[in-house]
């Protein structure tokens, strides 16, 4: 479970477009495996986690980090996530934001409407679809780098490390319930 | 001090609403029984059920959302939400329609009752009504009230009074309004979802997003212009005139410099609305008024942060509490 503190829904940090221009030539296989791996884990720990998809649990979602050379398919039943150049036609949903938003929305620490608002956040297709995932992910408190460091073994601990200080920095550690305090 | 009452969509949002500081989280059932039907929204019996064991275990109350209005040929399913409520050990119910009260008061005599903004309860006689009938402890008033009015209101009621603070703004006759009904043909007051996804459309042109409510445009916003909920009351509408907002602008309400007089005028609990927002949303608004309400009490000055990034169209309004027209 992660630290719920919120994250103000104001602007996060975006990737800078040279580092996105040098991520291009990448492959994206090895991409693919690692987060296929935790979305596995996550599914196997928590079967129940994509019940609330409901009717939705076959959509195909399309996510695309807008500073990012890259995409993602995600699916639910069963559990799968491909890593892409391009999103293609045929998805149930596309969403975009950016690489910050996108993690900070999987960890509950922004919300959805919010980004919606200040039109961070881009939706296209199935809203309804959208919308249950949506409330799925929130309701699911995912820590990202304690599932991300599980794939290191006896590594892990040290791992978990490196990937809070990478989530730090990426969307922040400072939220709007803590400057309320 | 005024209770401080908080919504919750899922499990996790109702922890996250205690652990802000919530005396009392209101949520519902995964169904057609309350006004937030959203997909993926919502508790399931056990999840209900666990939610007031939670809840009590830390000192807060548990109110039950079943604020539709009940289908001729399927009653049985509000009144089932109303003895799964009961049985689970909810603190009150929420309820709008009298015929689901009358089932309530005779069926769970001891069973508390709160009348749901749903009910559109907006004078003293109509709150009477609900307590000599049905034995309504609390009422959840309209938001088309000024403070001057509120205060009356409470004054001549037997009932506490209960008045939102925060969240989506309806400027209608809750419960009645069919304008999302005409558009969508599934009814906000019997289905429990105003504006459903599955009729919401968002297109991206070069000149920003149109939203669109059952083939109707609502919207269109300019690439940088902040956005609202895609509802018909909010919806930009073309005239003779010009184009704007005809029934009310895209924003939020937003009653934090008023509470002073809401206390004054006697309102026992204050309401956050926004079932269907995220945790992050529930824990910062939350903690926003817990540290509003403590500064009330002491006197001081309240040092918090603006709530307007939560705000649709990213602005916010006192509404009807201090009207400026009628």
């Amino acid at each position: 479970m992660n630290d719920p503190s919120a994250v103000s829904p104001g602007p996060l940090p975006t990737i800078p477009p040279l580092v996105a221009l040098a991520m291009r030539p990448l492959p994206l296989l090895p991409l693919q495996l690692v987060l296929g791996g935790v979305l596995q884990r996550i599914h196997r720990r928590n079967p129940a986690i994509f019940d609330r998809l409901g009717a939705h649990a076959r959509a195909r979602f399309g996510i695309k980090p807008i500073d990012l050379p890259f995409a993602f398919v995600v699916e639910a039943k069963p559990p799968r996530v491909s890593v892409v150049r391009e999103l293609t036609p045929g998805l149930d949903a596309r969403i975009s934001a950016s690489l910050a938003n996108l993690l900070a929305l999987l960890e509950g620490r922004v919300d959805g409407d919010a980004l919606m608002f200040s039109r961070e956040l881009v939706i296209e297709g199935d809203v309804e679809a959208v919308l249950a995932l949506r409330n799925t992910i929130d309701d699911a408190q995912l820590d990202l780098a304690t599932e991300l460091s599980s794939l290191f073994g006896p590594l892990g601990a040290p791992a978990r490390r490196a990937f809070e200080a990478a989530r730090g920095h990426v969307i922040g550690s400072s939220g709007q319930g803590e400057q309320s305090r | 001090m005024m209770e401080l009452i908080c919504p919750a969509g899922t499990p996790a949002a109702l922890k996250s609403a205690i652990d802000a500081g919530a005396d009392a989280i209101y949520c519902g059932f995964n169904d057609e029984t309350n006004a937030r039907n959203f997909p993926g929204l919502n508790f399931s019996r056990d999840e209900l059920r666990k939610g007031i064991a939670l809840a009590h275990d830390r000192g807060a109350k548990i109110l039950v959302a079943i604020n539709t209005f009940p289908r001729a040929s399927a009653v049985d399913i509000w009144h089932r939400a109303v003895d799964d409520a009961v049985n689970a050990g909810a603190d009150a119910l929420i309820l709008a329609d009298i015929g689901l009260m009358d089932y309530t008061a005779r069926r769970h005599p001891s069973q508390r009752l709160h009348v749901s903004v749903q009910a559109a309860a907006a004078n003293p006689d109509a709150i009477a009504f609900y307590a000599e009938n049905f034995g309504a402890r609390r009422v959840v008033l309209p938001r088309v009230l000024s403070v001057p009015e509120i205060a009356e209101i409470t004054r001549e009621s037997a009932c506490e009074t209960e008045v939102f603070v925060f969240g989506g703004l309806c400027v209608m006759a809750e419960g009645r309004c069919s304008l999302s009904s005409y558009a969508t043909g599934k009814s906000p007051n019997m289905q429990g979802v105003c504006s459903p996804p599955s009729h919401v459309t968002y297109e991206q042109t070069a000149e920003g997003t149109k939203s669109s409510l059952g083939g109707f445009t609502i919207n269109r916003f300019g690439v940088s212009e902040p956005a609202g909920y895609p509802t018909l009351c909010k919806g930009r509408f073309s005239t003779a005139q010009g184009a704007g907002y005809i029934f009310e602008d895209p924003v939020s309400l937003d009653a934090t410099t008023l509470l002073r007089g809401l206390r004054d005028a006697g309102v026992t609990a204050l309401k956050i609305e926004g079932r269907q927002r995220g945790r992050a949303y529930v824990e910062s608004v939350v903690r926003h008024f817990r540290h509003a309400l403590a500064a009330l009490e002491s006197g001081s000055e309240a040092d918090i942060a603006s709530l307007k990034p939560f705000t649709e169209g990213q602005a916010s309004t006192l509404g009807a509490y201090r009207k400026t027209w009628r």
